[in-house]
């Protein structure tokens, strides 16, 4: 089993600070880290191969730095890292991302899953994952909580509005992955180290077999980021739920009163 | 910190740090109110290798060098310095072993803790702390084999301990020079554990008596030669001293940390107490202190790992950590006032825990006596 996860490095947006007057995010010494859900999709990507063989490669696209982000993955399981890293990509929007990750994808060999986080903490687009599939036509299982393999076809539980599903795919598959039940386990001192070591592949755009030039970067992107703000943030909500709906009613009234509404 | 560290010892640090922060943090007040041993958090440590970081990488163990070493123990002092005794104490009775051992020795104690598990150093007796000499637990010649006897106290973790360093005499008349060391797994028959201390500090670690009932080992367990075991003991208690003072400076490290963050929020006078010169002197001296103090040991461990004599330098190193981190918990504890004195509070827990490094392994007043039988020999 041939299986590729696609990472990114992203901010920790718990340590991201607004500017109050401009609006736009301070990034400035702001510590970078694995996407929290690539965390996630590497962890299932590594039980995977556990569970069914095989070898885990895990690929980045972004600025050289990002080759941190692919050592700590490598030190938790992943066997191999490509990084692939050019000034043309930058301001690459979710497809022009999606179109160079996949023709990566094909130049590194034919993988049997994809794995990608659902969303990074940064975008929050959930594109990228998607539009691989897209781009490579495999099948594609999204919001995946875990996946299992019956020698035939993928099995994905899934996460949705209430309750679970589980939903059946044939290989080649994309699966984005959600926060799942278990916890992306902790380097050992030896595999941190070992990891350290690593040969890490590093992939230019010209170094790209097909890539396109006018579908990388800013000229590639058909979304463009008109502005960045923090929306208000309004009081949280309140449920009354009493005993009868006579009761509720009343309670409802008191507190409207009480807030001068009625 | 104004140390520089390779790529490998800023991650290492970096997992000590983040192990700590997610695994043990968040139950520190609860254990150290109850005393209580938090063996599957320690079993998790033994996963990512902190419990044979010293052991070398052909007998399965992590081999990191001193410095790397000290900076890891220090980050994990830095959260829990009892969590960080016990869980790394394995280095100190694994340097017997190490550095005296066979082959045979090294790879059979290597084999039964590597995949997780802790080893004591069962030397300290009633009458026999500072005066390690002075060692009354027996040992007699039988056969093939060798019978223990005797008490011996205030051993950490040993009531978890898988294999156990025992001190015991051959020849109580012979003082130091009747002194052997031993190999003793833990389910020789004869082995009691006594009395856990209830302790003012580092009351994440386990410390007990033990009693040795005519404990049977065969005479292969025996470390190095007959009368050795003082050698041994103040051999492997050199470059424990080391890791102990890395530990003294991660509290220090610690409270400086609260002290920072707590003087820049209390505003007891409409100001921020960190406004204050005399609570900003303070913090620069508490600084000045730590910075002094890991210095000082790291250029002890760089001794200690190019194979030079750093006997005194460890002594040295040792007593002006533990030093410097009683006076800098006792500052914190201050800067931070009446809330200082409250479990609320982490400060009041790391002067508990700081107190002991100037009293275990050696006391202060021990390792001057050290010192200065160095410099005047």
């Amino acid at each position: 089993m041939e299986i590729l996860v696609c990472v990114k490095q992203v901010p920790d947006t718990e340590e991201i600070k607004v500017d109050p007057v401009t609006g736009s995010l301070i990034r400035e010494g702001v510590p970078s880290i694995l996407n929290p859900l690539d965390a996630c999709a590497l962890e299932a990507a590594v039980r995977f191969k556990e569970a069914h063989g095989g070898a885990v490669t895990v690929i980045s696209m972004g600025p050289p730095q990002a080759e941190q982000a692919l050592r700590q993955c490598i030190s938790v399981g992943a066997d191999d890292a490509v990084l692939i890293t050019d000034r043309a990509f930058k301001d690459s929007d979710t497809l022009a991302t999606s179109y160079a990750l996949s023709l990566t994808s094909k130049q590194l060999g034919c993988f049997d899953v994809i794995f990608c986080g659902k969303h990074t903490i940064d975008g929050e687009t959930g594109q990228v994952g998607p539009q691989i599939a897209e781009h490579l036509n495999y099948n594609q299982i999204t919001g995946v909580m875990d996946v299992k393999f019956d020698g035939e076809y993928l099995l994905a539980s899934r996460e949705m509005e209430e309750g679970k599903e589980t939903v059946q795919a044939a290989l080649p598959c994309v699966i984005t992955v959600t926060k799942t039940n278990y916890t992306p386990r902790y380097p050992s001192i030896k595999s941190k180290m070992a990891a350290n070591k690593k040969e890490i592949k590093i992939l230019s755009a010209s170094q790209i077999e097909g890539l396109e030039m006018d579908r990388i970067g800013m000229s590639g992107s058909r979304t463009t980021v008109v502005k960045s703000f923090v929306p208000a943030v309004g009081e949280a909500g309140m449920i009354i739920c009493e005993e009868t709906a006579e009761q509720s009613g009343k309670k409802l009234a008191a507190l409207l009163v009480d807030a001068k509404v009625i | 910190m104004a140390m520089i560290m390779n790529q490998d010892q800023k991650d290492l640090v970096a997992l000590a740090k983040e192990f700590m922060e997610k695994e043990v943090k968040p139950h520190i007040y609860e254990l150290d109110e109850k005393g209580e041993f938090p063996l599957e958090l320690y079993k998790k440590g033994f996963q990512l290798g902190f419990h044979c970081m010293d052991m070398e990488e052909k007998y399965g163990g992590v081999g990191l060098d001193y410095n790397t070493i000290a900076f890891v123990v220090e980050e994990l002092a830095k959260v829990d310095a009892g969590f960080a005794i016990s869980l790394t104490l394995n280095g100190l009775p694994f340097a017997c072993v190490s550095q005296f051992g066979t082959e045979e020795q090294k790879k059979y104690v290597s084999e039964k803790i590597v995949p997780g598990g802790f080893i004591t150093f069962a030397l300290t007796e009633a009458d026999a702390g500072s005066n390690a000499g002075a060692v009354r637990c027996t040992c007699t010649r039988d056969g093939d084999d060798y019978i223990i006897n005797g008490p011996k106290t205030f051993i950490t973790n040993g009531e978890y301990g898988d294999i156990h360093i025992v001190f015991a005499t051959i020849n109580p008349e012979a003082g130091v020079r009747g002194i052997c060391a031993f190999i003793v797994e833990k389910d020789r028959k004869g082995i009691q554990i006594g009395k856990k201390e209830n302790k003012m500090g580092l009351r994440l670690s386990n410390t007990c008596d033990m009693f040795f009932d005519n404990v049977r080992v065969p005479a292969s367990n025996l470390l190095g030669k007959e009368g050795m075991g003082f050698k041994i003991a103040m051999s492997a208690l050199d470059i424990g001293r080391v890791f102990n003072a890395a530990m003294a400076i991660g509290i220090a490290q610690g409270a400086l940390d609260d002290c920072i963050e707590y003087s820049k929020q209390r505003k007891p006078f409409g100001a921020p107490i960190a406004t204050h010169q005399a609570v900003q002197f303070m913090l620069a001296d508490m600084a000045i202190q730590i910075e002094a103090a890991r210095a000082l040991t790291h250029n002890t461990a760089y001794l200690a790992q190019a194979g030079e004599k750093y006997t005194k330098e460890a002594a040295i190193s040792k007593t002006f950590a533990s030093d410097m981190a009683m006076h800098v918990t006792t500052d914190a504890v201050q800067v931070f006032g009446g809330y200082g004195y409250s479990k609320e509070y982490p400060v009041e827990k790391r002067m508990r825990d700081a107190k002991i490094f100037q009293i275990f392994e050696g006391t202060n007043q021990i390792q001057r006596m050290i010192i200065s039988g160095a410099l005047l020999r």
